[in-house]
Formats: C-alpha cells, sequence, structure tokens
C-alpha cells in the first residue's frame, strides 16, 4: 500500500520544500521505494534543492495533461537508488492541476509499487495547497515557532480534517504531525521564542521533531543536496529522527536544549 | 526597568505574549461563533425578504447577531416594526444554540 504525506503549513517559506526533501531522501535511505511531488506550480523549487534541476524534461502538468508519460517525466535523485522527483511546472495557469489528474498520478505511482509519495505543498490554502493535501493519509504540519506560521498552521489543520478525501468520505482522518522547524534553542532560552512545546500545545498535534536553525540549510540548498546528506550537520540528524519517528521508532529530541558556551568559547569565538 | 538590567541590557521577554495572544486567537477562530458568522448576512437578507411580505419594515432595522454567553451561543434577532404599527414595537427572538464552544 502506497501512503501519502503532504508537507503543508499555510505560511510561506517555512521550511516546507527544505523538509521535504530531507524528508523524502531519509525515506528512500530507509529502503522504501519513495516518489516527491512539487506541488508548487508557477514556482517549482524543488528540482533545485533535490539538485536536478537541470535534468527537467517534462513536469506534472505534462503528465496530467497527457503530454508526457509519468515514466518520461520522473528523474531518478542523484543521492539514492530508490528515490524519484516529478518537478512542478513553470507555467502560470493555476488552474493547470486538476483534481482528476492529481488523482491519476498518485494511482499510477501506486501501480508502480511506490511506498510513499510525499506532497509538497505550496503556501497559502488555495487550490494547489488544497489539491497538495487533498490525498493524503498523512500530514507533516511544518511550522516556525513565530506567530504568524503558528496561526496558518492552525488554519491548514482545519482544511486537512474538512478538505482531504479521507474527512470528505468519512474515514479514519488523516494523522497529523507537527515539525517544528527554524527552531534556536538559545532565543527559547531568552525568552524570545516560543518553545517547542508552546507550539504543540497551541496546536494540540504530535510533535515529530524540531529541526534547529542551521547555516547547513544554506550550503545544502547551494550545492542542490537535501539537508538530510550533510555529515555531522545538526539539522541532518534532526531530519534522520525525524524519519526514524515516523516510522515508529523512538528518538529523544536533539538540538532543542540551549547550552551556554563555555569561558574559552566566549574569549577565542567561532562557532 | 532595574538598574542591573539597564547595565547589563536585560532582553524582553515577548515569547510568552506571543504564546497568550495566540491562545485567545486559535480559541477565538475555532468557536463556531467565528466560523458560523459567514452564514449570517444571508439570513438577514432572508429575514428581511419574509418579513417584508408582512409588514412594511425598513431593511436598516432588522438586526442579526450571534454571541457567545458562557457555553451558550445567543443567536438574536432585533425587529423595529414602523411607527404606524401600533407603539413602536420591539420584538426580540433569542434562539439558544446548545453548541459547545
Ligand atoms: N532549519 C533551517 N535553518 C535555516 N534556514 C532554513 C531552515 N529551513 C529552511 N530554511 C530556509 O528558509 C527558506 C525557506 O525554506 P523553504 O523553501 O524550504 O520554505 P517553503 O516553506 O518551501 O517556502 P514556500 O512557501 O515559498 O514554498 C530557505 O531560504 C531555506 O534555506
Ligand atoms: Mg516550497
Amino acid at each position: 500500500m502506497t501512503r501519502v504525506v503532504v508537507i503543508t503549513s499555510g505560511k510561506g517559506g517555512v521550511g516546507k520544500t527544505t523538509t521535504s526533501a530531507a524528508f523524502a531522501s531519509g525515506l528512500a535511505l530507509r529502503g522504501f521505494k519513495t516518489c516527491v511531488i512539487d506541488f508548487d506550480v508557477g514556482l517549482r523549487n524543488l528540482d533545485l534543492i533535490m539538485g536536478c534541476e537541470r535534468r527537467v524534461v517534462y513536469d506534472f502538468v505534462n503528465v496530467i495533461n497527457g503530454e508526457a508519460k509519468l515514466t518520461q517525466a520522473l528523474i531518478k535523485d542523484k543521492h539514492c537508488e530508490n528515490l524519484f522527483v516529478l518537478p512542478a511546472s513553470q507555467t502560470r495557469d493555476k488552474d493547470a492541476l486538476t483534481e482528476e489528474g492529481v488523482e491519476a498520478v498518485i494511482k499510477e505511482l501506486e501501480h508502480m509499487g511506490f511506498d510513499y509519495v510525499v506532497c509538497d505543498s505550496p503556501a497559502g490554502i488555495e487550490r494547489g495547497a488544497v489539491l497538495a493535501l487533498t490525498f493524503a493519509d498523512e500530514a507533516i504540519v511544518t511550522t516556525n515557532p513565530e506567530v504568524s506560521s503558528v496561526r496558518d498552521s492552525d488554519r491548514i489543520l482545519g482544511i486537512l480534517q474538512s478538505k482531504s478525501r479521507r474527512a470528505a468520505e468519512g474515514r479514519e482522518p488523516v494523522k497529523e504531525h507537527l515539525l517544528v522547524t527554524r527552531y534556536s534553542p538559545k532565543r527559547v532560552d531568552d525568552g524570545e521564542m516560543l518553545s517547542y512545546k508552546d507550539v504543540q500545545e497551541l496546536l494540540r498535534v504530535p510533535l515529530i521533531g524540531v529541526i534547529p536553525e542551521s547555516e547547513s540549510v544554506l550550503h545544502a540548498s547551494n550545492q542542490g543536496t537535501p539537508a538530510i546528506h550533510l555529515k555531522g550537520a545538526d539539522v541532518a540528524d534532526a531530519y534522520t529522527d525525524v524519519v526514524a519517528r515516523f516510522l515508529g521508532e523512538e528518538r529523544p529530541l536533539r538540538y532543542v536544549n540551549y547550552e551556554k558556551p563555555g569561558l574559552i568559547k566566549r574569549l577565542f569565538g567561532g562557532k | 526597568m532595574s538598574l542591573l538590567s539597564l547595565l547589563f541590557g536585560e532582553k524582553k521577554k515577548t515569547a510568552a505574549i506571543a504564546k497568550e495572544r495566540l491562545q485567545l486567537i486559535i480559541a477565538r477562530e475555532h468557536s463556531s461563533t467565528y466560523r458560523g458568522a459567514d452564514f449570517l448576512p444571508d439570513l438577514q437578507r432572508e429575514l428581511i425578504a419574509v418579513i417584508s411580505k408582512y409588514v412594511a419594515v425598513n431593511p436598516d432595522d432588522i438586526k442579526v447577531q450571534l454571541e457567545q454567553q458562557d457555553n451558550y451561543e445567543v443567536l438574536e434577532v432585533n425587529i423595529v416594526l414602523p411607527e404606524q404599527n401600533a407603539a413602536t414595537l420591539r420584538e426580540r427572538t433569542a434562539a439558544h444554540l446548545s453548541r459547545q464552544p
């Protein structure tokens, strides 16, 4: 059975694409045949983050319109054997995605034996974002510890509970996970930033992980390497833990507590 | 601000304010008073149409409001009947919806 997982948030720029790339790669590293789909029609970016932008020939909309076969549009990832990327199109026609079209593509991926389909949602609560979550079995609600992001996550949770197929057909609801990203333990410690516990208490969704604010994310996107592959980086560890928890394993949270720098570090600086 | 905090530049702890504001706004946006409010304009329009069949009322004199009172939501409909219909009558109908907030 294929599981469809949407990475969603409502608010823009919170780390959905970064998370989609890392999470899909993590599932593939664990041996699952995975496809990650960019739903951000008109603003394709997942290809850059996955480092496959120069290999895009056909896209999601071409497949839906019957201009290309799904197998022609899927791009095999350069890091993982069993990971494929389905890029968004750069068309400016927002209605290019249709519910029937998306459903047909997901059905075909199911026939092809994919274990997971990860949907990278665009920001907002419009058509693209709704279509990205329509067929979801699980949702990773990506939230920054900041007022507008938390409120928008709450909105998108409401939409998941009303507009997903599971909701419409009265089946078991979409399984929701909260992922707090761009977390800065120091600022939380200083009382300047909502803690992950605060965010969880506000949204009342089980926490699947906390991703620290990290300079490595920029290095990763510069190179077109999903952040989970950066050896020794805190974000890579944090995303690896997220994947493990998603697969049902218990992992304690890392990188959530601030440790005051020692005297030497304070005197001599360094990062 | 104490002298110490002036000297050491103590930072404002604003996260607690953020949390409190979010608690309030999320609770409000979850209540059906807020979400259900979008049917009020239609309700008002239809009420005006029905009542106008029987009494000549001024559309501005029909007010529909949804309010939260403890554990109840109160749908309040205020209709001011025109002067010529006897004394100024003020009919008030309150429907108690036993929905929990
Ligand atoms: N953990 C992190 N630490 C530091 N920077 C991050 C982190 N996660 C994401 N970013 C940065 O935040 C920006 C937005 O990230 P990303 O594109 O993943 O967000 P998005 O939610 O997909 O945005 P959009 O809504 O536009 O699709 C990028 O510049 C990315 O490098
Ligand atoms: Mg994105």
